[in-house]
């Protein structure tokens, strides 16, 4: 009973319309919705996937970016309906589930080494 | 009917409007039973019996069982008495269903918290303790209980060590978030005592009776 009506629930929470998918160390650009004053409108925020937490309807992701300077980290739920798209610009390649260490670096050495597509390979 | 009995389910989170997230503790609520009417003749008061959660009659003790036969209604495992003295239609031997909470947009839960065991005051009590460094020797201790030949005791109610959790908890004026009735699942707003499982209280929000109903 316990774990059947927490699915439901779930499943209802759910978007309906999968993201684009991306991985830990990907940058990708999030559009995210923006309401001011009762109009809508979608701004992006591009950063690095640091990461990926939580199942089902509360499932989250972490983006790092460096603006103006100070790094920036926004988490996002994976099913709100703010989330309206994805794109993924470039793969980083990541031998771990949590990039918390790039918080310790800046340039150069925040840096991850690009992924090689298997497609081309 | 001022409440029904139910099960915490677990937390998990839900997209309200303008795609807020809310975090929302689900509840298994009913169906219940009513085994019992009390009245002011024979009781003193108002109030009636409610059971819930089944259970084999081998496992229940003679004279309780001799409460369920009266109602004609299968043993019920957790029994809870909830109050009557504004006038109610429920009979011995009805059956108490999430509908209940058709309408209420705030709900008080009662439950049990997680039992912690001994624990010392920092835990229990929020104290500070001591210095962890610089030669500190009262790291978590609780320091001075008191002063010296006057009062020459330790004042009543001082804080301790001692055993924490596994008490009787009410939240108060939490939000019906959504209320399925079909399931019989209620989706409250925040968290609630107890682990998931646990038998919890569902009552009509005191604070809000009047308002909102």
């Amino acid at each position: 009973m316990i774990a059947k009506a927490l699915s439901t629930i779930h499943k209802e929470n759910i978007r309906k319309d999968p993201l684009t998918p991306f991985t830990i160390g990907d940058t990708i650009k999030v559009h995210v919705k923006i309401r001011e004053g009762g109009k809508e409108r979608i701004q992006a925020y591009a950063g690095t996937v640091i990461a990926l937490d939580g199942g089902g309807a509360t499932e989250t992701f972490t983006v790092r970016r460096i603006a103006h300077g100070v790094g920036v980290e926004r988490v996002f739920p994976m099913h709100s309906p703010n989330v309206a798209k994805i794109e993924v610009e470039s793969s980083g390649r990541s031998r771990r589930a949590k990039l918390y260490y790039l918080r310790r670096r800046v340039g150069k050495s925040a840096r991850l080494r690009e992924k090689i597509k298997s497609s081309e390979a | 009917m001022q409440g029904i009995l139910g099960r915490k389910i677990g937390m998990t989170r839900v997209f309200g409007t303008e795609g807020r997230q809310i975090p929302v503790t689900v509840i298994e609520v009913g169906p219940c039973v009513v085994v019992q009417r009390k009245t002011k003749e024979r009781d003193g008061y108002e109030a009636l019996k409610v059971g819930f959660g089944g259970d084999k009659e081998s496992r229940v003790a003679k004279p309780l069982m001799g409460q369920f036969k009266a109602a004609a209604v299968a043993p019920q495992r957790h029994l809870h008495e909830f109050d009557a003295e504004g006038g109610d239609t429920f009979k011995p031997g009805d059956t108490v269903t999430a509908a209940v909470l058709e309408g209420v947009a705030y709900v008080d839960v009662s439950g049990m918290t997680k039992g912690r065991g001994f624990q010392g005051v920092v835990k229990r009590h929020r104290m500070s303790g001591g210095p962890m460094t610089h030669g500190g020797h009262s790291k978590r201790r609780i320091g001075s209980i008191g002063c010296r030949s006057y009062p020459g005791r330790v004042h009543k109610g001082k804080r301790m060590p001692g055993h924490m959790g596994h008490v009787n908890v009410t939240v108060q004026n939490l939000e019906v978030v959504q209320l399925r009735a079909t399931e019989n699942l209620i989706l409250v707003g925040g968290a609630i005592p107890g682990p998931a499982g646990s038998i919890v209280v569902v009552k009509k929000a005191l604070k809000k009776a009047g308002k909102a109903k």
